[in-house]
Order: C-alpha cells, then structure tokens, then sequence
C-alpha cells in the first residue's frame, strides 16, 4: 500500500495535455478535486474516477488514479459494479447534466435509491458542450440553442430536486469557483457513508457563458445566493438588509429583517441537514432565482445502510450459515442416480 | 411406442410389456401445473435409469384466459433404454386436461397413439372455447386410442373429507394424472413423495400424497387400462447422473466458473424469458463468494458486470435477445477496454417481443457484427442442457485468457429442456488461474503478452499501476487517448487478431460418421440432438452423411475449412434464416445449403430427415 500520510496535489495530477476549452469552469473544479484528494487519507490506488460521456467526464484522463470513462449516461452503473465488488475503493462519479440526468437519469435515480457508497460529481453548466451547444435537461424554458433555435420548450429537471426524489442521503450544491466551498463540500462527501450527490454549477463560457454569475461573482453572490450551515438560520443579504427564508407548510417566502434583530424569533427556518423527511430539503431545493436566493451548500445529509455492505454482509452471512460453498457437493445435491457397469 | 417383450410385473395383476422408448406430453391449462407434472415425472423416470430429453411449451403469460388456446401449457418427456437425443417428433400418449389443450397438441400425437383426457372438464361450453364446434371425441376414437377419465371427479373423492376450498381441491388433480403414469410406466412415486413433504405441509400435503396414490391405484385397478409399460433403464456411461436443465447447468457453471478461477463471481442481470432462472439460480450461491445484482436495466446490468471486471472479478451478465441488443454498446466498450467477462443471451424466438417462451436461435450475426465499427468477439455456443456448466466455464476461461468479452449463445430449447447429466468429476474440471498484474515495473496498460495477446488485468487497489482506460481510441501499448490514424488501424488489427488466436488452441472439431462423404450436415447450438438423430437414421438407411456441430462460432475451429471440403454437399439447419450458412458461404467460398425454420419450435428429427434425403436425391 502507498503512504496516503505522504500524497500531494501534484500525485494527482496525470500527464495526459489538458483539452478544456480556455476558461472552462472544469479546470477549477479538477484542480480543487486534486486539492482534496491527498488529505482524504486514502491511498492514491484506491481511488476510482468513473465518467460517462460529455466534456466534464474527460475528467478521469487528467487524475493520477484508477479511472473508467464509459459510455454515455451509464458511470452510475460502471461504479456500482466497481463499488459492488470491491467496497474498500473509493469511488468517485463524473458525470454531467445531459448524461447523468438525460440519457443517464435512469441509473443516476436507482444508485442515488441503492445508497451505493461512492461520490457522484454532477457538473452542470444547463447545455451540451461536447455535442456544441444544443439545450439540456436542466435548461431553462426559453433557452435558444442550436436545436432549440425558437427556444426550448422543455421543463427543466432541478437536479437536486431529482436527488431528493430518489431518497438520497447526502446531497449537496456548490460552485465551480468557490475553492474552498467547493472543497469542504468533497470532504464533507467523502465523509459521508452512502452515496453523496453534489451538483457542482459549472460555467460553460462556450456555449452558455455566465449561466451562474449571479452566484460565481462574489459582489452578486450576497444577493443571490443563500450559503447552508448546519444549525443556523437561512438568512442572506448585506448586513443592512439582511432577509431570511420562513417555511410554512412546506411553502418558502421571504422575510425582511431589521438590522440586529433576531432571525428566529421572526419565524426564520433553522438550517439541519438531518431531518428525517425529505420534506424540508425539498422546500429548500424549490428556492430557485430571481425570485429566491440559490441555496448553496449541503441540504441534506441522513445514514441509510448502503447498497454494497449489505450485499457484502449477505455474503459473509451465507458463507458463516452454510460453509463456504462446495463444488462437488453442489454438483451431487438433490436427486443423483448412478449407474455402474 | 416399440414393444419389444411381454411379461407380468410382481406388484399387479396386470399384464406388463417391455418398451425401448416412450414419449409422453402432459397438456393442460397455464394454471393447471403441467410443468410441475412433466417435472416431476422427469425426475422420477431419470432415477429409473433411463436416458430422456424434455421439452416444455408453455406461454408466456402468466395466466392466459383459461380454457383457451393461448393458454395452453404442454411439458413432452421422451424416455428410453437407449441413447436418445431428442424430445422425440411425435408422443405416443397425450394427457389433455382440457379441450384447448387437446385441440392444441392432439395432431402431434403419433398415428393410434393413446390420448388420456379428463373428461370432465369437457363440456359444451369448454369445448367452444377451443374452438370445437361440434364433439371432437367421436373422430379422434377412430385415429387413437381415447381414455376418457373423470379426472376432476376422481380427485374430489380421492380428497374427500380434507377441509379444502374446492379451489384448493381441484389444484391437485394434476398429482392424479402423474400417479396414473407412474402406475402405467412403473416408475417409483418415492422421490415425488419427498418433493411433496418438502415443500407442503397439513393438508394441502395429505391431499397431494392421497391423490398421487388414488392415481396409481386406479391404474392398477380400473379395466381401461389392460397392460402397463416398463421401459428398462438405458446402458449408458457409469457415472453419477442427476437431471439438469440447460438453464440450471448454466447457473451452476457459473458459480463453477468462478471456484475454478479463483475469482468472486459478479452476475448483473435484469429480469427477462427464459434468462431469468439463471439469475434467481446463481442468486443462492451467495456462500459461494458469489455476488449477483438485478440492475434497473439491461444496459446497469451490463454496466454493472464490466465494472465489476474491472475491479477484478469474475464478471456475467445474462440476457435474452431484446436485451442483448440493449447491452451492445457496452459491450462494445468491453472490447476497447479489453475487460474479461462473459454475455449469456439465451436466444428466443423475435423479432421485437417475438414469442419470449419460444425458441430460436437468430441472434448470432447480433453477436458477430451487432456493433458499431469492428468489435470482434469470441463467441461459444452449448449444444446440450448439460453442456451449457461446461460452456460457461469455457467462455470465462478463454475471457481472462484473452482478456476479452466473451459472449455465450444459448436458446430457449436448452434453457427449459432436461437430460440425465453425468456429473463431472470436480478434480478434473479445467482451473485457469490468470492472476493480476501487480509489478509497477515497466507496467504498460495496453501492453501484451506474445502469445495470446492479452493485456494485463491491473485492478483498482493495485499500487503504482494507477492507470486509465475508455471508449477512446487508444493509443498502442501505453492506452493513453490517441487519434493516430496509424496506431487506430494497429488497434483494430489487434484486437482482431487477438480474438482470431483463439482458432488455434481449439481442439479439432470431430466428424460424427465418415470424414468424407456426400453430405455433411453442419449445426449449431440446441439443434444438436435433432441433426445427430436424423444423420444417425441416414446412415442406417445407407446414405453418406455425417454432421459436425460447431461450438465456437467465432473464431472457426481451424480445420473448420478442411472438414467442410471433405464433403459434397453442406446442409444447414439452423432455426433462424440461415445465419451460419450465410457465414460458413462468405468464408469459405462453399455451396452451402441453409435449411431455415422459424416456428419457435424446435426441428423435428424426421424435416431434417427429409432434407437429407432430398439433397441426396432419396425418394421419401
Ligand atoms: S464546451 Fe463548455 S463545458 Fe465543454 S470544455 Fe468547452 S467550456 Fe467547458
């Protein structure tokens, strides 16, 4: 086994040229991911990068560690059969908002339901990149795109949403450029024992420059977003005009606060991410812009015994019960006859 | 039915004769558990000694309408004191619960054949729903030999004063039928009996067991029937024998594969006819180190599989044709990743949904060419129930050897059939143990070895191999991503080669009859008994015809070529549109013959018979 104590940014690093488009929100997030890497005190062998297709699963390519870019919308599936037959790796999911939550939805939602312990990353920047340009599932209605040149008229799909739907017990938002939220956001996944889902907003200069600005630039960010931390109230703003999320039967709506005055006694939800119903998180994931600041951080964060350790426990379970399995006896149990000569 | 002697059995007043082979087909209602019947007496009749071959039919609803054609399930046993290797053309006896399932099969039966049926659930109304516009009975009475039984009568009485809903009741008289046949071919109820007491309890128990016996005395003692039958135990191989379905076989082969290898076991499948009884199977050997997931899909389950290969394990999926197709794209990256693992599709008859419970064998050129660009992949077809435990060890072997997806073709008819197996010899069984790479020293991930060409299998946990690998073109030795013209065209040659190798270390296919001659007779797959049969005929009646059954259908064994010129004339039976003809013509440049059948059923003995005799100018 390496020395996981000894591991730096630079053991991450792969010698394959990196081919993002210049300014692409992928070069952070990579670098921050091989930032966290060597402080996981996992050895650098056991880490796996699965990836699907579009521009953010050429992600394994550039990690110095185990990597599978596979087929589109299927890396969900690629690591649950890694995860499955070898628990003790830790596995890490590329995939972005077309292929995990388009062509790959299907998988994304039954790993998220299996509570398969592996991290998935889902970059999304609302377009296709790859394929250049044409409108993604998470794309707002109007987007004029190559193939939606009047406009989409698709509904778009709220990936955290999606997560909470499917019962996932860690999920998390955050921004390609926001170093060290980003950071404490992977640590905080790898911590977690389950699967852990993060969106991660990506800007795609491209294709659908500035989609997040609002949230990226730090001056817009006060207005825009709303950062979650565990046991404080959901409040945001300048410190003159600070404003807080009230939520009454399962509805958002805002309350101005005066300078100084105490959140909760004005009825402003307290942040905690261990609620045992979804129902809360939910209310949390409808708060979408302009109308509501973009809450940014862990939503939700819950135990749940996980796919592979039951499977691995029904293993240990049978082979304690009946004995490591027997060939020859199974080939002669039930009904034989045998004929002699 | 073939008398060969007469006598008397000890245990009755009745007369017994001696038979050489018997095929009986239990026919009934979905519902009225006649494969169960057709098992049972499977089991019995491979415990007498004899050798047989199965084939049930059944559809593929789970409860079609009842009464109705649709819905009529039949289960054929053919039993032997020779070597058999067919279900047989024709039954000699029809059990028919129903007028549906007498109207179905009743045309099967050979000439003055017995037809047993329960009368009693003959009416006006049953007999319309099958479709009979007036009484068959009377016409039949003049081509069979009818016994009409009051089954449904017979039971309630045999179960007579067990606190029974008559629903319940009436669920039994299946057992009558089964004890009857017992009596008539002297077959020992004991091991039915065992099954019962393991698997029922109180009176549901009581009922079964009563009315097995009420069954088997009513044959001994009722005057329609004179003689009972006992067809001698077959002189076949010594040995240990148990009875097997291809799809058991299958299932245990995996888990073989996987003792053999030295490798946990991974099997991802989604559910699908007839693919399905593997997977449930394989899933009761978790002690066995084996793990097994029933994935969201088709392609999670492929997906899952080639994960699992590429974290070191002994990687299956199984499928059947719609879902083959489902996990082509996969597979296809299974074979740029150059991962081991092995797709089962158990064929069944298409296209689309087809007939899921049918049989087919129409998905090889899928298997060959079903995917994008040049993906060549080894593919092994079983030929036999039995056959199938040592194909799917072979296909995992020849998968870690070569470091390659290895895809194995079963079918319908091998799924569900049964034959007494000989058990092999565990000590004997082939151990292939390829152990991961773990020297960091020079570690290439597309490095090869010389002669099989196989990359190193380097899985993740392993220090200094961390490595990369994916769909991209990959770059020569090293894998890393390349767009090289040069390097793309030494890739695909390859990985062709790679697969082509395999051709070498096959054992020569062996001719059944003469090594040259006028007609060769070439198959594949289930189809085997039916083209030994029938060649085996051709011969005793004089004519020069041998058959070669291929198992490896990509690559050819290498003296496929010389084999097939030995001969005059090559005949292709296959139940597709002639599949492997239209390879073995392109290939070889041979006038081969394809004789195509696409009913969902398998050939019978005497249309391949007729081939033969037409192609060699015989009169029939
Ligand atoms: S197209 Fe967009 S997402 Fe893709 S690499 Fe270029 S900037 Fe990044």
């Amino acid at each position: 086994m390496s020395d996981a104590a000894k591991l730096t940014r630079k053991d991450f690093t792969s010698d394959q040229e990196l081919r993002w488009c210049p300014g692409c929100g992928d070069y952070s997030i990579l670098a921050n991911v091989q930032r966290v890497m060597p402080e996981l005190g996992v050895p650098r062998e056991n880490f796996v990068f699965v990836s699907g297709i579009g521009c953010s699963s050429r992600f394994p390519y550039y990690m110095n560690t185990y990597g599978f870019h596979t087929i589109h919308g299927r890396a969900p599936a690629f690591a649950t059969g890694i995860k499955a037959a070898r628990p003790d790796l830790s596995v890490w999911v590329i995939t972005g908002d077309g292929d995990g939550l388009s062509i790959g939805g299907n998988h994304l939602m039954h790993t998220i339901r299996r509570n398969v312990d592996l991290q998935l990353l889902l970059f999304n920047n609302r377009v296709y990149g790859l394929t250049k340009g044409q409108y993604s599932p998470t794309s707002l209605i109007g987007m004029k795109s190559k193939s939606t040149p009047d406009g989409s008229i698709d509904h778009p799909v709220d990936p955290i949403a999606f997560a909470l739907g499917a019962g996932a017990t860690f999920v998390a938002r955050t921004i390609d450029v926001d170093a060290a939220h980003l950071q404490q956001t992977l640590r905080r996944a790898h911590e977690h024992k389950g699967m852990a889902f993060i969106e991660i907003l990506q800007n795609c200069p491209v294709y659908n420059d500035d989609e997040w600005i609002e949230v990226e630039d730090r001056k817009q960010r006060v207005e825009a977003a709303l950062v979650l931390d565990d046991g404080q109230p959901l409040v945001w703003g300048p410190a003159d005009q600070r404003r807080g999320i009230r939520i009454e039967d399962g509805i958002p709506s805002i309350v101005a606060l005066d300078a100084g005055e105490d959140p909760v006694s004005k009825g402003i939800a307290v942040h905690y991410e261990r609620h045992e119903t979804p129902a809360y998180a939910f209310a949390l994931a409808s708060l979408q812009r302009p109308a509501f600041p973009l809450p940014i951080g862990v939503f939700r964060a819950v135990e749940k015994p996980t796919y592979e350790a039951m499977l691995q426990q029904q293993v240990d379970d049978a082979i304690s019960k009946m004995g490591k399995g027997d060939l020859a006896e199974l080939l002669h149990s039930g009904d034989t006859w045998t004929v002699t000569q | 039915m073939s008398k060969t002697s007469k006598g008397s059995s000890a245990s009755s007043q009745k007369r017994t004769e001696k038979l050489e082979h018997v095929a009986i087909r239990f026919t009934g209602d979905s519902g009225d558990g006649m494969q169960l019947t057709g098992t049972k007496f499977t089991e019995s009749t491979a415990l007498a000694g004899n050798d047989l071959a199965t084939l049930p039919d059944y559809p593929a609803e789970i409860r079609a309408p009842a009464g109705t054609l649709a819905g009529v399930s039949g289960f054929q046993v053919h039993f032997a004191s020779e070597d058999i290797h067919t279900p047989a053309d024709h039954p000699d006896l029809l059990v028919a619960f129903n007028p549906a399932a007498l109207r179905a099969n009743v045309n099967d039966v050979r000439p003055s054949g017995m037809v047993i049926i329960n009368i009693d659930a003959f009416n006006k109304k049953s007999l319309a729903k099958a479709g009979y516009e007036d009484d068959p009975l009377p016409e039949l009475r003049e081509r069979f030999k009818v016994v009409e039984i009051p089954l449904t009568k017979l039971n309630r009485e045999a179960i007579k004063g067990l606190s029974l809903s008559a629903r319940e009741g009436d669920r039994s008289k299946n057992f009558f039928a089964l004890g009857l046949m017992y009596w008539l071919y002297n077959r020992p109820m004991e091991p039915t009996i065992r099954w019962l007491e393991g698997r029922f309890k109180g009176n549901v128990l009581e009922a079964n067991i009563r009315v097995l016996k009420a069954g088997h005395a009513f044959g001994e003692t009722t005057e329609l029937f004179p003689v009972s039958y006992i067809v001698p135990a077959a002189k076949i191989q010594p040995g240990t024998y148990r009875n097997i379905t291809g799809n058991t076989a299958l299932a245990w082969g995996i888990v073989a594969a996987g003792v053999q290898m030295n490798r946990p076991v991974f099997l991802g499948a989604y559910p699908i006819t007839p693919a399905s009884d593997v997977l449930h199977e394989v899933s009761r050997f978790r002690h066995f180190g084996v793990k097994t997931a029933q994935a969201e899909d088709e392609i999670a389950a492929m997906s899952a599989a080639i994960g699992a290969a590429f974290a070191g394990s002994l990687a299956f999926t199984t499928t059947s044709g719609p879902g083959f197709v489902l996990k082509q794209e996969a597979l296809g990256l299974a074979i740029m990743a150059e991962l081991p693992m092995v797709v089962v599709d158990i064929q069944r008859a298409g296209p689309s949904t087809g007939m899921p419970t049918k049989i087919e064998q129409a998905d090889l050129l899928l298997a060959l060419y079903g995917r994008n660009s040049e993906s060549p992949v080894p593919i092994i077809a079983p030929s036999s129930p039995g056959d199938c435990f040592h194909a799917a060890i072979e296909a995992a072997r020849l998968a870690v050897e070569y470091m390659t997806p290895v895809v194995l073709l079963s079918d319908g008819y091998l799924a569900n059939s049964a034959e007494p197996w000989l058990i092999p010899d565990v000590e004997a069984l082939p151990r292939t143990e390829i152990e991961n790479h773990t020297d960091p020293e020079g570690f290439q991930p597309y490095m090869r070895d010389p002669e099989s060409l196989a990359r190193p299998w380097a899985i993740p946990g392993t220090p200094g191999l961390e490595h990369r690998i994916g769909g991209l073109s990959k770059e020569e030795v090293t894998g890393s991503v390349s767009y090289d013209p040069e390097n793309n065209q030494r890739m695909h040659e390859i990985r062709a080669d790679k697969v082509a190798r395999i051709g070498s270390v096959l054992p020569p296919l062996e001719v059944k009859g003469p090594s040259q001659g006028d007609l060769l007779v070439v198959g594949w797959g289930g189809t085997l008994g039916a083209i030994v049969t029938a060649t085996e005929e051709a011969r005793e009646a004089g004519l020069s015809v041998s058959n070669v059954h291929l198992r490896h259908l990509n690559p050819f064994p290498a003296n496929l070529e010389k084999v097939l010129g030995s001969f005059e004339k090559i005949l292709v039976p296959e139940i597709n549109s002639g599949q492997l003809c239209l390879l073995l013509r392109a290939k070889f440049l041979l006038p081969a013959k394809s004789m195509s059948k696409l009913t969902g059923q398998p050939f019978l003995v005497a249309e391949i018979r007729a081939e033969i005799d037409a192609m060699l100018g015989q009169e029939n």
